[in-house]
């Protein structure tokens, strides 16, 4: 089995949407926030690779397909977008003022971070493009002289973070709009978040895919303004 | 036949964008340029929701099982990340809530505002 499941090229795709499937399973069963399925479908994962010895190179060589499809799937992205067009424009002017205030929190938090934590100038640059989603932030972050190892981590890390608190700070901050969910998920959160919101219901999904490209681009403009702040 | 079809207008979308970004010298992903792709089809009704609804509805359902590689991935990013792990950590957890908290906030109070106005 170990011998067999470090060439098999079904073995990680397969352990992957397993364990995705039993976190889901998990989840229905004892209604806690915090057994998200992404996150136990992620320890699963270690761990099945972890005991049955494959190291990462053999499970990516499978587990790369699931990876193939984020571009199509976010293209598809603009259908709840388009269904919920109406609702976009009956909000347009809170949409546009929700992303542009997140937007700016993310950026002076990370510049009030590190500041207190005494982050040196290339980390800072480094954390700048966070929330967003990782192929904008990855440009960012090499325009501006980051690191960009450490930037992918982190904006992996932190969408995988929003994707699990969203429930209590929904709760905590009593957000209770649909669109305000899906804006809030969807700029602190990106694509990760955005798999949430989509679970949330249609409004708060495509709300959260919005939110992706918005503050996205956004994110390259004042990103650039920002880097100078240090 | 239905599949099919769907499939080949999502992947020709997703190649326009790749195409997009390879030609344009912004840092915006083929993925974003292909959403705004379709968007823009989908509202000059070039697209229909029909002719990709259901391929689309699967793609997204899944779409959560396309991260779990990446993030078994990090595992190979520890050594970058150890030396500078406390205050990353720290810097990451804060303006995840803070920017979470802040959005849904400003966006829910322009909307209570306006609702409140129209009454």
């Amino acid at each position: 089995m170990r011998e067999f499941a470090s060439v098999s090229l079904f073995f990680g795709a397969a352990v992957s949407l397993a364990a995705y499937a039993f976190g889901l399973a998990l989840k229905k069963k004892f209604r806690l926030a915090i057994l998200n399925p992404l996150l136990i479908a992620i320890l699963c994962v270690i761990g099945v690779n972890l005991v049955l010895g494959v190291d990462h190179e053999t499970y990516n060589s499978s587990a790369k397909y699931l990876s193939y499809l984020l571009t199509p799937a976010t293209v598809c992205l603009a259908v709840p977008l388009y269904e919920q067009l109406s609702l976009l424009r009956k909000n347009a002017k809170a949409v546009v003022c929700g992303i542009l205030a997140g937007v700016l929190a993310s950026m002076l938090g990370v510049l009030a971070c590190a500041k207190l934590f005494g982050l040196d100038e290339t980390l800072y640059v480094t954390l700048l493009p966070k929330s967003i989603t990782t192929a904008i932030g990855m440009g960012v972050a090499q325009e501006l002289g980051g690191i960009v190892t450490i930037t992918v981590a982190v904006i992996i890390l932190t969408g995988i973070l929003g994707n699990v608190i969203a429930d209590g700070i929904f709760k905590l901050c009593r957000i209770e709009e649909p669109v305000a969910k899906g804006l809030a998920l969807g700029t602190s959160a990106h694509a990760i978040g955005t798999a949430r919101a989509m679970e949330m219901g249609q409004v708060e999904g495509a709300m959260s895919s919005l939110a992706i490209a918005v503050a996205g681009l956004i994110t390259v403009v004042s990103a650039s303004v920002f880097a100078q702040l240090m | 036949m239905k599949y099919l079809k769907q499939a080949t207008l999502i992947l020709l979308i997703s190649f326009a964008g790749e195409v997009l970004n390879v030609v344009l010298p912004l840092p915006i992903p083929a993925s974003v340029y292909g959403m705004v792709i379709l968007l823009v089809c989908l509202c000059t009704g070039l697209v229909r929701v029909g002719q990709v609804k259901e391929t689309a509805g699967f793609l997204i359902e899944i779409m959560p099982v396309m991260f779990i590689p990446a993030a078994v991935g990090l595992t190979d990013a520890w050594p970058s990340l150890q030396p500078v792990l406390v205050p990353v950590t720290l810097t990451m957890v804060l303006t995840t809530v803070l920017v979470m908290a802040v959005t849904g906030w400003v966006t829910q109070g322009v909307i209570h505002k306006e609702k409140g106005a129209k009454k």
